[in-house]
């Protein structure tokens, strides 16, 4: 059983960047990504991916139509085992309260440090197996 | 033409004495009344001047020894003019006012019936007033014609003529001089309005030049205040693609790192190796650039941000002596982790009463550390060029008011010219070289103090000598006036 990483971004170019840089782990099959550019197709694509694959859900806050935080708590009733790490531009703390308060385990800014995703993805994949 | 054959025809005839003598006396009213009305329309501010033609003219006119002009304020007369004697009756005159209008029944019946009043004979008519019969001798007059000075609510004043002999004034004498009084009344209504309007001209002018300054300010502030959102509405703007270019450019730094692993297997003719070698190092370097300069604009583009004011922490109550001392504490300790050999004098000059405030502590605190900062700046630039002898010094000090609290940042650095003092608040403006300041202080200081907490904030500085900053904080300070932000 391969493991899933959704991540949920309006803007495309955020797929190259992390297919670079995780291209390692992708190559070698460690795990695999998967990417929704709305809310809505995160929300199909979280409910499509069998149960225990998908380990982590990364998802932008501003999006056009359903924004990151509206998309939160849609998302943890439909997976409620799948933990939801968002990753906004503003880390102030007022977004930060609100993101734990819908639900989120976690939150990133932007620009991404991807040492600190790193130990996230990897802490996941110790637990599912 | 049809008239000049009459007017050719007239012969010169001599006019009897008695006609030519009342010509000339009524030719020398008429420039008496014209030469009054000449000096109440040159000197429309008092009624000094006016008085004293006043009596000048009423004393010639009606062959009179003397004139005095009274003026009643308060139910007392004044002395407003008088034709000089003596010295020594001059004096007596002089001493007898002001005078209780009920004291002296001749005055009395002059205001109350509002007319001229005579008295024929002093030494009979002033018998039982010792004071006025003295000044009746010592100044030679025998009797006096009293004029009141009647104004739209009753008498304001009496003239006062005096003659040598005794016995009435003759009936046109009394007639003229009401004349002036008439005069006299139209000069102090027109003295009274005048000093009105001119009072009133000068608190209009007060008052607008008050509006004015406000204005000013409010212009100012509204001015900043849509700078400042253009401001963050740009660095939202430029934020998603500068993550972008950040992540980008640090995972293209990796990617070219292990490009030259994979190359140092490979084997090349030694030309193409020296090629591949500078072309790969090369290119690292322009990414290390990249990852460079992107990080600078992320940290301007975080300033810009911080205009929009979301997350500005939370509004409690705090010590403005404290807030002050760890602001100045922190200040020091980051310049001097920046530069070990920096030194300054710093000087506390705390009010005890200053107390407690509601206000958002993390923003007052940003405040206070970029005043500072800034004055740390103006002193290590003097210390550039004066001598030896500059000592640097940074003093905060803390006022209280009434409803208020002052908060003072004075250094004596290089101060600030008054053409950057105009900009200074403008966001991104700077005067330190590119790179080693973003402009957005100030601007940012503004927002919080007028903005977040309806406080002013002011500067004093003189080029080279000083700079002092005055930030004033209301003491019902951010409560009602913080709208901005989140819930």
């Amino acid at each position: 059983m391969s493991f899933y990483v959704l991540v949920v971004d309006d803007e495309p170019d955020l797929e190259a960047l992390f297919r670079q840089q995780f291209r390692r782990d992708l190559r070698t099959g460690r795990f695999r990504m998967e990417f929704a550019t709305s809310a809505p197709t995160a929300l199909r694509r979280a409910v499509e991916i069998r149960e225990a694959s998908l380990i982590l859900i990364l998802s932008d806050i501003n999006m056009p139509g359903m924004t990151g935080l509206e998309l939160l708590p849609v998302v943890r009733a439909a997976r409620p085992d799948v933990p939801v790490i968002m990753i906004t531009a503003y880390g102030d703390a007022e977004t930060r309260r609100r993101a734990i308060e819908h639900g989120a385990e976690g939150l990133l800014t932007k620009p991404i440090d991807f040492a600190l995703l790193r130990q996230q993805i990897d802490a996941r994949l110790e637990q599912a197996a | 033409m049809l008239g000049s054959g009459y007017m050719g025809g007239k012969t010169q005839q001599p006019l009897p004495d008695s006609l030519e003598l009342q010509l000339r006396e009524s030719l020398e009213r008429e420039a008496a009344t014209a030469e009054i009305l000449r000096v109440i329309a040159s000197s429309p501010a008092g009624f000094g001047p006016i008085f004293a033609a006043i009596a000048e003219r009423s004393k010639k006119l009606v062959n009179g020894l003397s004139t005095a002009v009274l003026h009643l304020k308060n139910d007392t007369l004044h002395l407003a003019a008088f034709t000089r004697r003596s010295e020594v009756a001059d004096a007596t005159l002089i001493s007898l006012f002001p005078l209780k209008l009920s004291d002296v029944d001749w005055y009395e019946r002059t205001i109350s019936e509002a007319r001229p009043v005579q008295i024929e004979d002093c030494e009979l008519g002033f018998a039982g007033l010792p004071g006025l019969l003295d000044l009746s001798r010592k100044r030679g007059f025998r009797s006096v014609a009293l004029i009141p000075l009647l104004g739209h609510s009753g008498s304001i004043g009496i003239i006062s003529v005096t003659r040598a002999e005794t016995g009435n004034f003759r009936e046109e004498h009394i007639r003229l001089l009401r004349t002036f009084a008439d005069q006299a009344v139209i000069a102090i209504e027109n003295a009274r309005l005048f000093n009105e309007v001119q009072a009133r001209t000068t608190e209009l002018a007060q008052s607008l030049e008050n509006l004015r300054v406000a204005q000013d300010r409010l212009v100012q502030t509204e001015k900043l205040a849509s700078l400042g959102q253009l401001t963050a509405g740009i660095a939202h703007e430029i934020k998603n693609p500068l993550n972008f270019v950040n992540n980008f450019s640090a995972l293209s730094l990796e990617l070219t790192d292990e490009l030259n692993e994979v190359l140092k297997q490979a084997t090349f003719a030694e030309k193409i190796r020296a090629e591949v070698d500078e072309l790969s190092s090369l290119l690292k370097e322009n990414l290390e650039k990249v990852v460079q300069h992107g990080k600078r604009a992320d940290s301007i583009v975080k300033n810009m941000l911080l205009h929009s004011r979301e997350g500005s922490g939370e509004r409690r109550s705090a010590d403005i002596n404290a807030l002050v001392g760890e602001s100045l504490n922190l200040a020091y300790h980051g310049a001097r982790a920046e530069k070990s050999a920096f030194n300054i004098t710093l000087k506390r000059e705390l009010d005890p009463d200053a107390g407690i405030i509601d206000l958002y502590p993390q923003e007052i605190t940003r405040v206070l550390l970029n005043l500072i900062s800034n004055g740390f700046y103006a002193v290590t630039k003097r210390k550039q060029t004066a001598g030896e002898g500059f000592e640097p010094t940074l003093c905060a000090s803390t006022r209280s008011e009434r409803d208020r609290v002052e908060i003072r940042i004075r250094d004596n650095g290089a101060g600030i010219p008054e053409e950057v003092k105009e900009k200074m608040f403008n966001p991104f403006f700077t005067t330190k070289p590119a790179g080693e300041g973003t402009g957005l202080g100030l601007s940012i200081c503004h927002d919080i103090i007028v903005k977040q907490h309806g406080g002013s904030i002011d500067v004093a500085t003189e080029p080279g000598v000083f700079t002092e900053f005055i930030v004033t904080l209301p003491r019902i300070a951010a409560a009602q006036i913080h709208t901005g932000g989140k819930k």
